[in-house]
């Protein structure tokens, strides 16, 4: 039975990796072909990076992420403040809407969201780019920073607010103070999220994005062309930034855990 | 005065999540020029084929996951728990590859001058077609949706109580009988909303056909993006097909929670 199970896990682990790992061994190979290995190379890599449209996309992609997860992270925290003071009808009301865009098909999203910006840019003369990708990331992204932080307020003790107001703090200084520390981990968590979210997404960027290319639609254009190992070379970079930070990320989740086993 | 806080972001929603959806149905209803029709809706049932042919294979997609992913959970919550959540991360990581870059990697692998065909080479076999069919795309969907079926499943499992299961043992039951009579009715949970976040972005997918399927193998999603960006620019067709795969997409979440309360009133 043991035995059976760590096969079966290494079974799946093999159908899981081993196309990855294809990728990886043909962004060496010195010719073009994904089946036979004729020889060692870097110059997929050097390639790449002097390919300056992919560069540039990879900054784009940055930029998008970081703004629209900063954004969200502010709008949706602001919000589960509010939800969670709210009576219940409206509260389930707004919550709905929150689940919309993870349970909306994501081409639904996309779609919806370009005949919005399609219907009122033409009248205004202006073209789809950074701006209508930035707000497309941040309607699918502020669902989670919401579903991160709400939960934690259900943890918090409720008179904490109204405690360091009686110690003398403003309401400003008693949110900042005794509040905001309490919500804190949902935050990060809700902003990673976002932000890891917006660095992937293919389908809504593509029908907001215009003209501007992120690297998820220029990964998309390479793969209509020539099959090239440029995209290998990539695959096996975004590989070893994952692995990196998923590494790290396990070790930082393992020293809390002793910590926390330590103050018991 | 708190509740105000969150007015930007119920502003926000309403001008892109509400308005959009809005859109949507208008569009569906109206010819290019703006009057009130149903052709739209109408023309959509031209392409019932390629809606069946949606359906059908994001559900055997979403069995085939469940079929891999349901013994994979058990062996995972089973493991030693020092380094259960490295086991985990190591299952999970593929997730984190773009889905266009795991999608190539088959495209690669299964072309006829791909890995597979070039091995059979070898042998005097083949070359056969894998690419461009239908079990690619099925294949594909598998491939890339998998950790949304493993994760859930996985979740609600590892919170079973151990005291459930030994008292199943002391009453009699196997491992099997187990398995199936106590650790299945309480997994139903996770169950279903594996089922539907497989499901979901299988159903809408137009990236997995187009790249494995070739041209022959189009579904819902592709029609769409080719009324909104390719060469059949009919925004108005396109929204009608969006209007009707969000109804089928609503009526199977409606039947899936169907299924989960009546699980939960059982167990109660």
């Amino acid at each position: 039975m043991k035995k059976l199970s760590k096969l079966y896990l290494v079974l799946v682990m093999l159908f899981l990796y081993a196309p990855i790992f294809v990728l990886i061994v043909f962004s060496f190979n010195t010719t073009k072909s994904h089946s036979v290995l004729s020889g060692f190379t870097l110059d997929w890599y050097v390639r790449l990076f002097n390919n300056r449209f992919i560069m540039n996309s990879v900054l784009n992609t940055i930029i998008v992420a970081v703004a629209a997860s900063v954004l969200s992270t502010i709008l949706g925290t602001a919000a589960a403040i509010g939800i969670n003071n709210m009576k219940k009808l409206p509260r389930a009301l707004v919550m709905n809407v929150t689940n919309m865009p993870i349970m909306n098909p994501e081409i639904v999203t996309g779609v919806s969201l370009m005949l919005l910006f399609v219907f009122f840019m033409a009248r205004m003369k202006l073209e789809m780019g950074f701006v209508t990708l930035i707000i497309a990331h941040i309607t699918f992204d502020v669902p989670y920073v919401i579903l991160n932080v709400m939960p934690r307020f259900r943890q918090m003790n409720p008179n904490l607010y109204e405690a360091a107001q009686d110690l003398g703090c403003g309401p400003v200084s008693a949110f900042f103070k005794a509040v905001l520390p309490e919500i804190m981990p949902g935050i990060i968590s809700g902003f990673l999220m976002a932000f890891t979210f917006s660095l992937d997404d293919f389908v809504v960027s593509y029908f907001t994005s215009g003209t501007t290319q992120t690297l998820p639609i220029t990964i998309y254009s390479m793969t209509r062309r020539k099959v090239s190992p440029e995209i290998n070379a990539l695959s096996t970079i975004i590989f070893l930034v994952v692995v990196t930070v998923l590494v790290i990320n396990n070790i930082i989740e393992r020293r809390n855990m002793r910590k926390r086993g330590g103050a018991k | 005065m708190k509740k105000m806080l969150s007015a930007p972001y119920i502003v926000f929603m309403i001008v892109f999540m509400i308005v959009p959806m809005g859109m949507v149905a208008y569009f569906a209803v109206t010819t290019a020029d703006g009057s009130f029709t149903f052709d739209n809706l109408a023309a959509v049932s031209q392409y019932t084929n390629i809606f069946i042919r949606s359906v059908w294979l994001a559900a055997i997609a979403t069995v085939v996951c469940l079929i891999i992913a349901y013994p994979l959970a058990l062996v995972l919550a089973r493991i030693n728990v020092s380094y259960q959540s490295t086991v985990l991360m190591i299952v999970m990581l593929p997730m984190w590859m773009n889905f266009l870059l795991r999608t190539y990697a088959w495209m690669t692998i299964l072309g006829n001058n791909g890995l597979i065909n070039n091995f059979l080479g070898m042998f005097g076999i083949g070359p056969f077609r894998f690419l461009n069919t239908q079990g690619a795309v099925v294949l594909g969907m598998v491939y890339d949706y998998l950790p949304f079926m493993i994760l859930p499943l996985y979740n609600v499992i590892v919170k079973i109580d151990k005291s459930v299961i030994d008292a199943a043992h002391d009453l009699g039951c196997g491992n099997f009988k187990t398995i199936v009579k106590v650790v299945m009715p309480l997994s139903m949970p996770g169950v279903m909303s594996g089922i539907t976040m497989v499901f979901v972005p299988a159903i809408s997918t137009f990236i997995i056909s187009r790249m494995l399927g070739g041209g022959g193998n189009l579904l819902i999603g592709d029609l769409i993006e080719m009324q909104f960006l390719g060469n059949s620019y009919n925004p108005n067709l396109g929204a009608a097909m969006s209007l009707v795969l969000m109804v089928i997409v609503l009526l199977i979440m409606v039947i899936l929670n169907q299924f989960d309360s009546d699980e939960d009133s059982v167990l109660m």
